[in-house]
């Protein structure tokens, strides 16, 4: 069992500076939540990471031809397939360390770990398939979900993963349809539903807990999953400086709770554990709607039973999720 | 620079330039000016900027890197210090 | 010159010729999904894996997408890796077939020819590579199960040769080819070993990332390469000016491989991309691909003894296809007649679309006459390949009108 991984914010720096993983000068836009997962995962590396991206926004913004923002190993093949690239690579990594073929060359390296990274079109979506065999043959590889809750590359359609009431440009607030009348799809049961060994929810407010929660998924043997909350300032319509107290906000008002998944026990983690210790911390929906332009349209009075049933929904997932952890 | 030909370029559509040659920072409006008195040298700007726009050796007054920075204001937002201003 | 190596003879059938080609030739990955008629290979590797009698990695995905996708994967990581397919998977794998062409990742893979769906079919048509010919895949269409087996160790070779670097598609007749028992003699293992090597990873230049050091173009820590950028106006079409100028390459390479290769085993196939069949004198020819064209050359032998001139070309090599080659030699006869196993809804058969273009503008050229036959298994009996002979026989004199003439369909 490899030594606690506790990161240190006055080491962290010189790490990142010394092999950053990733480069400024990417295209994201300002104030991009998922950018910032991106630099947490890179922070959290015990050995380099090979990245297979699905097509989407971090694959688009990192990598415009004839740049690239990667510092590390990166393969872009398709929408749905970030899961069996990881595969092929996994497979053709273990073969290459067991037959020592590059053991004498120094110019190769094939000690490293396997990253997919997809967003949540590519995940919830089209690329649920792959990353379900991808799952059912424990590839040793840890899968990313950076959902930033629609097709943001694509000029913000709606996925499986938007939650309801939210406009998005083929939900739009109608006047008899208004928003996405459909839930968002629990994709981390879906996930755990695999029994795989290892399966956690990060949101880059709480690095310290993000940070843990990527290096466990790395240093797992066989799949791993995390779910990373990605605010969009574009396509929620946000303001760019309320990354961070959106991604705050989404666990303090337990509409995105944070937790891990070892071997199908479910555990709370950091404030969303406090949370569940003392549930008067538990703030209303509405303060985490409000700063967002995609759910206005929920606070107006004649939508007002919107605004509930999404607060009824949050607390619906709430209670399923204590009523699983182990450790409450 | 005019754009280079097939010969001259890498084969299997390899990138050939690191993204630092690109410079995002004119797409800013704000930018972030840190008061190294009122700091305290948390290192939240560092953690938060999606734009490895602050540079940080971990101890001292960190230092934004205007020719990425995109003026997002997410730094100054987390500042627990209020140190960092968004200025035109 | 090197001596013609001692074989084994084994009764095989086209699908298991092709597990025996893969078993011996170093594969590191193979990823694969079964649909018939294809499933014997993946049955035989995945028992010679399973009883230990070759050390490779076999992703048993969940469909043709991630098949191939887990190939790209592979490859890219620095391993040789492998996959079949038929008809609706290679449909399934289309978006990913362009994207390992343009990868530059030599994954070789063997498809056994099925008709399309629909409706849904199971038996031979060769409407589901020609689907693929402009993927950027170098095509190699197989005779009989020797010829599969031949053509799948060389298609590693040819693949993976630093001019190249494109990605092999090897065809072989469903059912006809692909579960027909027959003779088909084996390399030793270690004379395969010896022809292929194990993969090695080409180097390229990235100055302003790397300097002048030429790094391996692989999935690498040591040297990080970005592979599938986002690329727009400004220099995909380079790009792809890149895979042209490969493809044109690869006649030369796809030459030299099976020459060597004949070396060892014994075995060529024409010049490796055509296959004349008593052609020296001969007024016409039929040309075509694949497993008809073994029946056809008894057509020409019983056609010849009743005196009649008549020849019979194969085409090996789709894609890059034998322009010059056919040019020269289709200048020849009268009349040609092109055996079509596919065709081009609204327009002709592919193969015959491809001569046309080819022979466009050139003085001399033959009376052309497009017979399309045999879609979803339909038999090709020898009665019928000895009509079409008269035919073109009678194109001599009375013209090609009309050059497209659908046969053997009520």
């Amino acid at each position: 069992m490899a030594k606690e991984f506790v990161p240190n914010i006055r080491q962290l720096p010189k790490f990142m500076k010394e092999d950053p993983g990733i480069l400024p000068g990417h295209r994201a836009c300002a104030g991009c939540g998922c950018a910032i997962i991106l630099r947490q995962l890179m922070m959290a590396r015990r050995k380099p990471l090979v990245i297979a991206n699905a097509t989407g926004c971090m694959e688009v913004v990192t990598t415009i031809f004839p740049y690239t923002a990667w510092k590390t190993p990166w393969i872009h093949v398709a929408f749905e397939n970030a899961a069996a690239v990881a595969a092929g690579i996994d497979a053709g990594r273990n073969k290459l360390q067991r037959s020592g073929r590059f053991s004498d060359d120094p110019d190769v390296s094939v000690d490293y770990d396997v990253v997919a990274l997809a967003g949540d079109g590519g995940t919830y979506d089209i690329g649920l398939q792959a990353l379900s065999g991808a799952l059912e043959r424990w590839h040793n590889f840890l899968y990313i979900l950076y959902d930033n809750e629609a097709y943001m590359n694509t000029g913000i359609q709606r996925s499986g993963g938007t939650p309801f009431g939210a406009w998005t440009t083929t939900t739009p607030v109608g006047s008899k349809i208004k928003g996405k009348p459909l839930t968002k799809k629990p994709i981390v049961d879906i996930v755990v539903a695999h029994r795989i060994p290892y399966a956690a929810t990060v949101s880059p407010a709480y690095w310290v807990d993000a940070l843990k929660k990527f290096r466990k998924g790395l240093e797992t043997e066989g799949p791993a999953f995390i779910h990373a909350f990605g605010v969009c300032p574009r396509g929620w319509r946000t303001d760019t400086k309320d990354t961070i107290k959106l991604s705050r906000l989404a666990v303090e008002t337990c509409f995105f709770p944070l937790y891990e998944v070892v071997n199908s026990e479910w555990y709370l983690t950091g404030p969303s554990l406090t949370i569940a210790k003392n549930p008067e911390r538990k703030k209303p929906v509405e303060e985490y709607l409000k700063l967002q332009g995609r759910f206005r349209h929920m606070l107006l009075p004649e939508n007002k039973w919107m605004l509930e049933k999404f607060q009824e929904l949050v607390d619906e997932n709430w209670e399923i999720i204590l009523k699983r952890a182990k450790n409450v | 620079m005019s754009k280079r030909g097939w010969q001259e370029i890498p084969i299997a559509g390899i990138p050939f330039l690191e993204s630092t040659e690109y410079h995002t920072g004119d797409w800013k409006v704000f930018r972030p000016v840190i008061d190294e008195q009122k700091c305290v040298k948390c290192g939240n700007c560092w953690m938060f900027c999606p734009d490895s726009a602050i540079e940080w050796d971990g101890e001292s007054v960190p230092k934004p890197n205007y020719k990425y920075c995109k003026g997002c204001g997410i730094c100054a937002e987390e500042c627990p210090a209020k140190a960092i201003e968004m200025v035109r | 010159m090197q001596k013609v190596v001692k074989q084994r003879m084994m009764a095989l059938n086209g699908d298991e010729a092709v597990a025996w080609a893969v078993k011996q030739s170093n594969v590191d990955v193979v990823s694969a999904y079964p649909i018939t008629p294809q499933t014997l290979i993946v049955e035989r590797i995945s028992e010679f894996v399973h009883n230990g009698e070759v050390d490779m990695e076999f992703i048993k995905v969940e469909s043709e997408h991630s098949a191939l996708s887990a190939c790209v994967g592979a490859a890219a990581a620095g391993a040789r890796a492998f996959t079949a397919t038929a008809a609706n998977g290679l449909q399934l794998m289309f978006e990913i077939l362009y994207i390992t062409a343009s990868l530059r990742l030599p994954v070789v893979m063997v498809v056994v020819n099925r008709a399309p769906s629909g409706p849904i079919n199971i038996h031979c048509d060769h409407n589901d590579t020609m689907g693929a010919r402009d993927s950027g895949w170098i095509q190699i269409y197989t005779e009989d199960a020797q010829e599969a087996y031949d053509s799948t160790i060389q298609a590693f070779k040819i693949s993976e040769n630093p001019e190249v670097l494109l990605p092999t598609m090897v065809t072989l007749d469903g059912f006809f080819i692909s579960h027909t028992l027959q003779n088909v003699s084996l390399l030793p293992d270690e004379v395969v070993h010896e022809f292929l090597g194990v993969r090695k990873v080409p180097k390229i230049k990235v100055p302003e990332i790397h300097g002048d050091k030429e790094v391996p173009l692989m999935l690498n820590p040591r040297y990080p390469l970005t592979f599938g950028p986002l690329d727009l106006f400004d220099y995909y079409f380079e790009h792809k000016r890149q895979q042209i100028e490969a493809m044109m390459r690869a006649y030369k390479v796809i030459e030299e491989v099976h020459r060597e290769y004949a070396e060892i085993s014994g075995r060529s196939y024409g010049d490796g991309f055509i296959e004349p069949y008593r052609i020296d004198d001969a007024d016409v020819v039929v040309v075509g691909l694949g497993s008809t064209m073994g029946t056809t050359k008894t057509i020409v032998d019983e056609l010849r003894e009743e005196g009649k001139k008549v020849g019979s070309i194969r085409v090996r090599v789709f894609r890059p296809f034998p322009r010059e080659r056919l040019k020269k030699v289709l200048c020849n006869f009268d009349a040609v007649g092109v055996l079509d196993r596919g065709i081009s809804f609204g327009h002709y058969g592919q193969l015959y679309t491809d001569l046309c273009a080819t022979l466009y503008g050139v003085k001399d050229a033959p009376a052309m006459i497009d017979f399309v036959y045999g879609l979803g298994g339909r038999d090709m009996p020898p009665k019928l390949l000895k009509k079409i002979f008269e035919e073109v026989l009678e194109a001599r004199v009375k013209g090609p009108e009309p050059v497209f003439r659908i046969k053997g369909v009520r």
